[in-house]
């Protein structure tokens, strides 16, 4: 049989096809809105989940805050919701750790992870490389499923008696692995880890169909090279999930073993409670390096995808081509092999050989290489723009600001000579949370604002939009900037209440200032949700096709696409998607044919 | 053959699919390599623990034992058996594959049957291994006291010999390294659980060719990504079999 007859009725079988057939006249509430299969739907779905997710994350940074910000006071009405967990009106140091591990899990997988590359891969890979729907509709819809089994878990530990896992997003053993080690490490942590073995799943499923529908369902035209930079950020990012996401199982299923079938694999020489424990010969660095394996690569998941939304938007809004397209993609992918090569920054303290500590230093300062080409292209992209500042657009360069705040101090830890000094201080959370945390929320802003009239025929409101931008971005920078000074000065991360230690006593008023914006900051953000769905229900009707005068293939779908995308035949794209103020007009897209006397170029 | 295709409708326009593939399996390859990297990590965590121990047992006293042969010592004997079997498994695959470019029905049929029957010998020799470990007890001395106990996930009787002490006409060792228990019925377990998979893969496509559901289709492609998934879980076993048993 030759491969092309193969292909044909391959597609057939899996795609669209049979799905129309069998549920096109008699679309249900079920199929359209609960188990759709259209990649549009299932969009919406993992943005208004990881909304939830983001929500209740951010809701336990609030109450954490309360303890560093007011560690005397004593808050009655904590107790009412809380009961024992805040006995007395104040946090217990248990609910502490409770809180910060739970908002570190939630916020990296199921909001930045989970409900950004779910909601932006699956509505713009199959609009932006002009295909009816996903690879495979259905592993699609399964991937989201699983996605929402995995949440359930990791809710309903959030329940039971002995509360969810305690040990910091990154459940490191012993502390994790032994159950009598802390009341964190007791049901609440298997929890933990079975929801998160689910999460893995779901995160296979995905990227099984994004890789595989930018590789093989483009439309006719769409090569490689004319893909949206959108498309290429999330096509290494799937990449990076399906390489590094598997390793991060088999450490989680090493750790049930020894959390439950007695094996060593994490542990060795450990008395705990007055006992001596038989396990010997493991090693719970081991489980650091499974765990970085992923871990860094992760960080890459959660900014890969808001770098191609960013560069998207930023061109479209400055009326001018992206500056350095292949850079731009070549960059990308520097980042996506080099990524997996620096794990280990995040274990200089372990003890390793200083040697092999100076080869990651080297490797990791590489990285600074491709992210920096991106930054200057972002910035040459901006230059002499004829910028509309749409909320889009502020958002974007709120993204590129963090970004480069954060990536500065990226240089600092990177180096171990320093980083072994402010490991584990506040300095490390002031870099991580402002390269990676803020930086993601920007560009994901920046997305939902951007794309919202193509999600829901509407627009979001600009007024509230422009106040959750600049409150957001200035609560950011008073939240996270002096972080910095705290950690050079030496404060631990994760501590319960840094009040009672006279070297820290000089950061009493600072917390509390920190604590404030960041309510502020999520005031901003309850501002965001109730404009999100104010306007999916009352929000400016969308009248044109092509609202930001953009090239690419979504805007040439009907204002209110149905399933399938274009009701006629798919378009054929004849150029590169950022043909902007090209010989004096105003933008051509994608689906124009050239004409012979255009200038040359793409 | 694609007379089923409504007009109009365009399914793949972009030229040349790439790598000629369908996305079905193309899907496949990336996930088995995304597999291979669950197994990696496996492997290379077992061989960060094994190079950090001080001792560790020799498989060719290990694993010396061949069914109904009693204590005849006959170092990897079995466990090539098993490997040969599931080489074999393979080989029958790739005729089931091959004749389903063919569309001949029967011959898919018939190779899937032996692929099947491969893939459950395998399985069968994995359980008479393990119970063997399991079940099988030797004297160890475990606090100056001698116990008798098998080989578990959390323990194991193949430490150094005491010399000079015997116990009911057996040398008496001390305990073995505990995570030689701990990798190889966890790696070993892992991969069987995948053999296990493919098996019921196999399955389900031989029902699917008995009831000609290829025939319809008019290839057998799906016979084709099983046959990937299998192909990969003896190549799996080929490293599993060099960590655990030759080195
Ligand atoms: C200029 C490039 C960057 C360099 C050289 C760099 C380097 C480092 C180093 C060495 C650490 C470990 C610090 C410690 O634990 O003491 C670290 C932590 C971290 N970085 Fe970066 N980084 C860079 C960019 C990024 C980006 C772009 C992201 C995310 C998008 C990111 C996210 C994180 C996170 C999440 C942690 C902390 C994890 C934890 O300990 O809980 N970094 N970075
Ligand atoms: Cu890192």
């Amino acid at each position: 049989m030759s491969n092309e007859a193969a292909i044909h009725p391959g597609v057939i079988s899996h795609g669209f096809q049979e799905h129309q057939e069998a549920h096109h006249h008699h679309e249900s509430f079920i199929t359209k809105y609960i188990f759709s299969q259209d990649h549009k739907m299932i969009a919406k779905q993992y943005l208004i989940t990881g909304m939830v997710w983001a929500f209740i994350g951010g809701l336990m940074s609030v109450l954490f805050r309360i303890q560093l910000g007011y560690p005397e006071a004593t808050l009655p009405w904590l107790e009412d919701i809380f009961g024992h967990w805040a006995k007395g009106g104040k946090i217990s140091p248990e609910f502490y750790y409770a809180l910060v591990t739970m908002h570190g899990t939630i916020l990296i997988f199921f909001v930045l992870t989970a409900g950004l590359s779910g909601t932006f891969a699956n509505f713009l890979i199959p609009f932006q490389v002009g295909a009816r729907d996903m690879a495979s509709p259905f592993m699609n819809m399964l991937s989201y499923w699983f996605f929402v089994l995995s949440s359930i878990i990791m809710l309903s530990s959030l329940f039971i008696q002995t509360g969810p896992a305690a040990g910091g997003w990154t459940v490191y053993p012993p502390l994790s692995a032994l159950g009598d080690a802390s009341i964190g490490s007791k049901t609440g942590m298997d929890l933990w880890l079975i929801s998160m073995a689910l999460f893995v799943v779901s995160q296979l499923l995905a990227g099984l169909n994004y890789v595989s529908t930018i590789l093989n369902m483009r439309t006719k035209g769409m090569t490689m090279t004319r893909l949206p930079l959108t498309v290429w950020g999330l096509f290494f990012t799937a990449i990076l999930g399906l390489l590094s996401f598997p390793v991060l199982l088999s450490g989680f299923i090493l750790l049930l073993f020894d959390r439950h079938l007695g094996t060593s694999f994490y542990l060795s020489d450990i008395v705990i409670a007055g006992k001596i424990l038989p396990n010997e010969g493991g090693s719970s660095i081991l489980y650091q390096h499974l765990f970085w394996f992923l871990g860094h690569p992760e960080v890459y998941i959660i900014i890969l995808p808001t770098m191609g939304i960013v560069s998207e938007i930023m061109s479209i809004n400055s009326r001018k081509p992206i500056f350095g397209y292949t850079a731009m993609v070549a960059s990308l992918f520097a980042i996506a092999v080099l990524s997996f090569l620096v794990w280990a920054h995040h274990m200089f303290v372990t003890g390793m050989n200083p040697f092999l500590g100076s080869v990651f230093v080297l490797l990791t300062l590489l990285i600074a290489v491709p992210s920096s080409i991106k930054v200057f292209n972002w910035l040459t992209t901006l230059w002499r723009g004829n910028i509309r500042f749409t909320v889009g657009m502020l958002f974007s360069i709120g993204f590129v600001s963090n970004f480069i705040s954060g990536g500065l101090t990226g240089i600092w830890v990177g180096n171990s000579t320093i980083d072994i000094h402010v490991h584990d201080t506040y300095f490390n959370i002031a870099h991580f949370h402002i390269v990676m945390g803020v930086s993601a929320f920007m560009g994901m802003f920046a997305g939902v604002y951007h794309w919202f009239p193509k999600m829901y025929g509407r627009y979001m409101n600009n007024t509230m939009g422009y106040i959750h931008f600049w409150v957001t971005l200035v609560c950011a920078y008073v939240i996270f900037w002096p972080m910095h000074y705290e950690g050079l000065a030496g404060m631990p991360r994760r501590y319960y209440d840094y009040s009672t230690w006279e070297s820290f006593k000089q950061f009493v008023e600072l917390n509390r200032v920190i604590s404030f914006a960041a309510f502020v900051s999520f005031m901003a953000q309850i501002l965001f949700l109730f404009n999100f769905f104010y306007s999916i229900f009352k929000g400016r009707k969308v009248t044109t096709k092509n609202p930001w005068g953009a090239t690419t293939l979504e805007w040439t779908t009907p204002i209110r696409p149905g399933h399938g995308n274009w009701p006629g035949e798919i378009p054929e794209v004849h150029r590169w998607p950022y043909d902007y103020g090209k010989d004096g007009v105003d933008f051509i897209s994608q689906t124009e044919p050239v004409s012979k006397n255009e200038s040359g170029g793409h | 053959m694609a007379t089923h295709i409504p007009a109009g409708y365009k399914w793949w326009t972009g030229g040349k699919s790439p790598y000629n593939l369908s996305y079905g399996k193309l899907m496949m390859w990336i996930f088995l390599m995304s597999d291979t990297f669950t197994f990696a990590a496996l492997l290379i965590s077992y061989g960060t623990i094994r190079v950090s121990s001080n001792y560790w047992p020799d498989p060719n006293y290990v694993f010396n034992t061949f069914p109904f042969m009693g204590d005849a010592n006959l170092p990897l004997a079995f466990v090539s058996l098993m490997t040969f079997i599931l080489i074999m498994s393979s080989v029958t695959m790739v005729l089931a594959v091959h004749e389903g470019h063919k569309m001949n029905r029967r011959g898919v049929e018939k190779w899937l049957l032996w692929t099947i029957l491969g893939g459950l010998m395998f399985l069968g020799c994995q359980a008479w291994e393990w119970t063997h470990l399991i079940t099988h007890v030797h004297p160890v001395l475990i606090d100056g006291q001698i116990k008798e106990i098998g080989a578990t996930i959390s323990q194991n009787h193949f430490g150094a010999a005491v010399p000079g002490l015997m116990h009911e006409g057996h040398q008496v060792h001390l305990p073995g390294p505990v995570g030689f228990g701990n990798f190889f019925f966890g790696i070993t377990g892992f991969h069987g659980f995948h053999v296990t998979t493919g098996v019921l893969l196999n399955v389900l496509m031989y029902f699917w060719v008995r009831n000609g559901r290829f025939d319809r289709l008019g290839h057998y492609e799906m016979v084709e990504k099983a046959g990937l998934y299998w192909h990969f879980v003896d190549l799996v076993w080929v490293f599993v079999f060099l960590c655990f048993y030759l080195i």
